[in-house]
């Protein structure tokens, strides 16, 4: 870890430079800002997953009130949902790529990985849209039966937070074009990252828990 | 960056972070248990009630094979305060999942049923 306190001490102060600071420093336990961010921001995520597990148990209760609409089984397409599911793995695979670029600071990496993440999510977030829109036309809405404004609550709440990942995702891609690989811009990049990896885990639970024990026999 | 290079000090442990390896181990790792997933959905191969504890198994692997291969938890010394976070994370999910399908299904079996309430209110 001491690796990381190389990277992000670039923004301390001169005191901390010389050899005797550092050691100061390191008496007083002081840790590099870097892992004190890290830290925080999975703090932050843990809270986000919390949140979710109050959708989960929310759509686990209503999943049997269908008031005469539609259920799972006859809407979900599970087709569909294995290519979200690819393309959301696949864009969690090029954001660990991307990660490399940003250490290494190789600018080819890090955009070219970057760039396919933003493709791969957004390909993932038109394919959520289309399955909506589908379930909408049919008469399916959330308005329709408690199971149905359960799973749009649910699935949304996800998408939102891909959605803004996205927003994210190109925020930082300007701000490491405009400003370099400075040790600040490198610590949003790591939450940027973090973030997008959790995502992921949470798109688990949700095409187990929702679609495939939904179509299940 | 000379840069980032200028805080660096005799004896320091090189930089060490993931490389495309791990990356790599996860995303087949993941990618396994996924299609399995989706095969176990819709298999007929397998005994019926042992296919949604079978997804349940899969889905728990698979989000620890994220935790570690992607978001890099561990139980290694430098880790530990990630790991108890997580761990007070999963007491919270566990607890707000199961208390709220315990007490609903509670509520649910104890009320009258839906036809008994219509006529009281007429």
């Amino acid at each position: 870890m001491s690796g990381l306190q190389a990277l992000a001490g670039a923004s301390r102060p001169a005191a901390g430079r010389t050899r005797e600071g550092r050691e100061l420093h390191a008496a007083a336990g002081t840790v590099s800002k870097r892992i004190v961010v890290g830290f925080g921001f999975w703090i932050f995520l843990l809270s986000d997953i919390v949140m979710f597990s109050a959708f989960f148990a929310t759509y686990a209760v209503l999943v049997g009130d269908t008031a005469g609409a539609p259920d799972g089984r006859q809407l979900f397409d599970l087709r569909n949902v294995e290519l979200e599911t690819a393309c959301l793995l696949a864009s969690s695979f090029t954001c660990g790529i991307s990660s490399i670029g940003a250490r290494l600071q190789n600018g080819l990496w890090f955009y070219g990985a970057m760039a396919a993440t933003f493709v791969l999510g957004a390909a993932f977030l038109g394919l959520e849209i289309k399955e909506f829109a589908g379930m909408v036309a049919r008469g399916a809405g959330p308005t329709r039966s408690a199971f149905l404004s359960a799973f749009f609550t649910l699935i949304g709440c996800h998408g939102l937070h891909i959605t803004a990942g996205l927003m994210w995702l190109l925020t930082m891609m300007a701000q490491v074009f405009a400003k370099g690989y400075r040790a600040d811009i490198l610590r949003r990049v790591l939450c940027f990252n973090l973030f997008w990896h959790a995502l992921d885990i949470i798109w688990v639970a949700l095409f187990t828990v929702v679609y495939l024990m939904g179509v299940a026999p | 960056m000379s840069d980032t290079e200028a805080d660096k000090v005799p004896g320091d442990v090189p930089f060490e972070e993931p490389g495309v390896a791990v990356y790599l181990i996860g995303l087949a790792l993941a990618g396994l248990l996924s299609v399995v997933s989706f095969v176990m959905a819709t298999t007929t191969l397998v005994w019926v009630p042992s296919i949604p504890v079978a997804l349940a198994v899969l889905a728990i692997a698979q989000m620890g094979v994220h935790l570690v291969f992607f978001l890099h938890i561990n139980t290694g010394p430098d880790n530990i305060n990630n790991a108890m976070a997580l761990a007070f994370g999963v007491l919270i999910v566990f607890l707000v999942l199961a208390g709220s399908l315990w007490i609903m299904a509670h509520l649910n079996h104890n009320m009258a049923p839906m036809s008994q309430i219509m006529q009281m209110q007429h």
